[in-house]
């Protein structure tokens, strides 16, 4: 509604859409002329990502789509598990407390070896979890490049 | 001591390559350069029409590189302009296949010993009436109107000349100030900037060169005409003269009111 | 032993869907008008309800997309469909503004030499059983794409302007189009006052060398610029006298409308005063 009001007052004059239009359609037109460099693209993105998560490289897929006034890049990327480097490490399980003969009742609660309380490994802070990477949008606002 | 060898192109037809074509070639020709317009719209001639010599044609293209003639049977003279300019004709009755790239490119090379300028008027299109025009040239003239096909199109086809190495220099062809100013046409700027090619020629509209075909005489040689002037600069620009663009300004009330063009 | 007995007759075949008209736009000329005229005569004919499907077959140097504004949709083209890579029913383009239009747009990419021949006369074929019209937008010239274009279409339409290449590549045309097509003329981008100076062809000056049935005549006006800047066919505008014309061919073309073919008057007095043209 609001987009209607503003073309009913402010009517954009024609010579702007049809650069806008050309602008976008001349880079849809580019990237899709430049193959090699779309794989290039592809390539890189599969090998950034792959350091976070598995993913099923034969399966990638690379578009690019015109939505509104941007052109997207869409990355289809089947991820097939985590890397381990990539897992968060998981707190130890606390160490039981160690069997000790029943003490006599007079026995000294020194007798008893000290018990830390419940020993838990240092943690470290917990690494930051992978973004689950399935789609990324990019708006690309390049000049059109000429091969 | 070889010529220039330019192909005139667009990619969209009805752009203006032809008559950019004829009168550049009309204009360099009234410097006293001597100058081959060769036609590659095999099967939809017009050059010839457009000069006003379609009926003086003996031999074509096809028929030169067929060996049924020599390459000067086939040239025709324009006698408007003394011994400066030729055109040798494209066949109208084959297509486009008729001749190969090698082929063409060997036109042109022994054109070349002939004269200072051989400029191929390119057909519309990309596929292989474009291969045949490029394959001879060595520098290319872009044509192109402030519309959104035509530079769509032109930018494609400056991809296909820039994976040649050719040099390009625009022409844009049928621009009108009147609707530049109300915002209703792309402007010199916008077209420049969108195809980021080095601008040759700025041609306005003109209902004038519709009268001017029909006889069959290229606007270049009408002195009162303000395009004449316009060639004429784009002539000496190709020569390497620095000269200034025309501030173009739209026709007044006045004239609009009365039916003429100003300026 | 058997009797022999008469089959009883076999039950009628259902009523079958009339097959599409396909129904070719071409020139020779480049820059006539054949996309322009492509996207506005099948924005009207849709606009009546008629299932519409527009073709474009200039492979390489595509634009019936950015005519008709569609340009942001287009995810797949015909050599996708044709070569097993995409769905017809992916590749169809919707129009929002029109829903019974349909657009399948060239390949930006590929060459007119890569498409098949039967493949593309197999594919306008399907689309005659789903479509009341089948448009194709011919591209420049008398090559494979034009001879791809001409495949399968018995009805074409010829655009030509009243510009003497025009009328000579036009009726090269006619000529390869041969006997079986059934041909009609536009002639587009008329500009009566030159034409009362004696400084541009007449539409019987064309005719005259043509000889076709006349379809329509369109005026020179600076709207198709304008409409073609931010792609909105004419066609749609209720106030343009183009596309008025365009709408008065669409009719002429269903067989609704059975006036001649008006020639615009020149721009009166008044229209000059105030701005030209409209």
């Amino acid at each position: 509604m609001l987009e209607f009001l503003k073309r009913l007052f402010n009517p954009e004059p024609s010579s702007v859409t049809a650069r806008e239009r050309l602008r976008l359609v001349l880079l849809s037109d580019h990237l899709a002329l430049a193959p090699d460099v779309v794989e290039s693209l592809k390539a890189d993105l599969i090998a950034v990502i792959s350091k976070y998560v598995d993913v099923d490289a034969a399966q990638c897929d690379v578009t690019f789509e015109q939505q509104d006034r941007v052109v997207a890049m869409l990355a289809n990327i089947p991820i097939l598990g985590m890397k381990p480097a990539a897992r968060a490490p998981r707190p130890a399980p606390p160490e039981p407390p160690p069997m000790i003969d029943a003490a006599p009742a007079s026995a000294t609660v020194a007798d008893a070896p000290d018990v830390p309380d419940a020993a838990v490994a240092p943690v470290a802070p917990a690494a930051p979890k992978p973004r689950r990477r399935r789609r990324r949008r990019t708006g690309v606002n390049a000049a059109p490049a000429h091969g | 001591m070889s010529a220039r060898r330019i192909v005139v192109t667009s990619g969209k037809g009805g752009v203006g390559k032809t008559t950019t074509t004829a009168n550049l070639g009309a204009a360099l020709a009234l410097r006293g350069k001597r100058v081959v317009l060769i036609d590659a719209d095999i099967g939809l001639r017009n050059l010839d029409l457009v000069l006003g010599l379609e009926k003086r044609i003996v031999f074509d293209i096809v028929e030169v590189v067929e060996g049924r003639c020599q390459l000067r049977q086939a040239l025709i003279k324009d006698k408007r302009f003394g011994e400066s300019l030729s055109i040798l004709p494209a066949a109208q009755t084959r297509d486009k296949t008729a001749v190969t790239e090698n082929q063409f490119a060997k036109v042109i090379d022994d054109l070349a010993e002939m004269c200072d300028y051989a400029i191929i008027d390119c057909p519309a299109g990309i596929e292989h009436g474009f291969r045949n025009a490029v394959a001879g040239a060595r520098e290319a003239i872009v044509v192109t109107t402030p519309e959104v096909s035509a530079i769509r199109d032109a930018d494609r086809v400056i991809g296909k000349l820039n994976e040649r190495g050719l040099p390009i220099r625009l022409v844009i062809n049928r621009i009108r100030p009147d609707m530049v100013r109300s915002g209703d046409m792309l402007s010199v700027e916008d077209v420049c900037e969108i195809l980021s090619a080095e601008l040759l020629g700025i041609v306005p509209d003109d209902e004038d060169v519709i009268d001017t075909t029909n006889r069959g005489e290229p606007i270049a040689l009408r002195a009162e005409s303000r395009l004449a002037g316009i060639y004429e600069k784009i002539a000496r620009r190709l020569e390497g003269e620095i000269v200034p663009f025309t501030a173009l300004n739209a026709p007044n009330f006045l004239s609009r009111f009365l039916g003429r063009k100003a300026g | 032993m058997h009797e022999l007995r008469e089959d009883p007759l076999p039950a009628a075949p259902p009523a079958q869907q009339p097959r599409g008209r396909c129904i070719v736009v071409t020139s020779g000329k480049g820059g006539v008008g054949k996309t322009t005229t492509t996207a506005n005569v099948g924005v009207a004919l849709a606009a009546t309800g008629a299932r519409v499907v527009l073709i474009d077959a200039d492979v390489g140097l595509r634009n019936l997309d950015i005519v008709l504004g569609l340009e942001a949709r287009v995810r797949h083209h015909v050599l996708d469909v044709l070569e097993g890579n995409a769905e017809l029913d992916d590749a169809l383009v919707s129009d929002k503004r029109v829903p019974s239009l349909k657009l399948l747009a060239a390949s930006q990419t590929r060459e007119k030499d890569d498409v098949d021949t039967n493949a593309f006369r197999g594919l306008v074929e399907k689309l005659r059983e789903r479509f009341d019209y089948v448009l194709i937008d011919c591209p420049a010239g008398i090559e494979k794409g034009f001879q791809n274009a001409i495949v399968g279409a018995d009805e074409a339409i010829i655009v030509c302007t009243p510009e003497v290449s025009a009328v000579r590549d036009a009726d090269r045309v006619v000529g390869l189009l041969g006997e079986r097509v059934k041909i009609t003329l536009i002639v587009n981008r008329l500009r009566p006052a030159l034409v009362r100076r004696g400084k541009m062809l007449s539409v019987d000056d064309v005719n005259a060398i043509l000889r076709l049935p006349l379809l329509g005549v369109i005026a020179d006006e600076p709207g198709v610029i304008i409409s073609t800047n931010k792609g909105e066919p004419l066609a749609l505008d209720a106030n343009s006298p183009t596309g008025d014309a365009y709408r008065k061919i669409a009719g002429r073309i269903a067989g609704t409308d059975t006036s001649a073919p008006e020639i615009p008057r020149e721009a009166s007095f008044l229209d000059k005063l105030f701005g030209g043209q409209r």
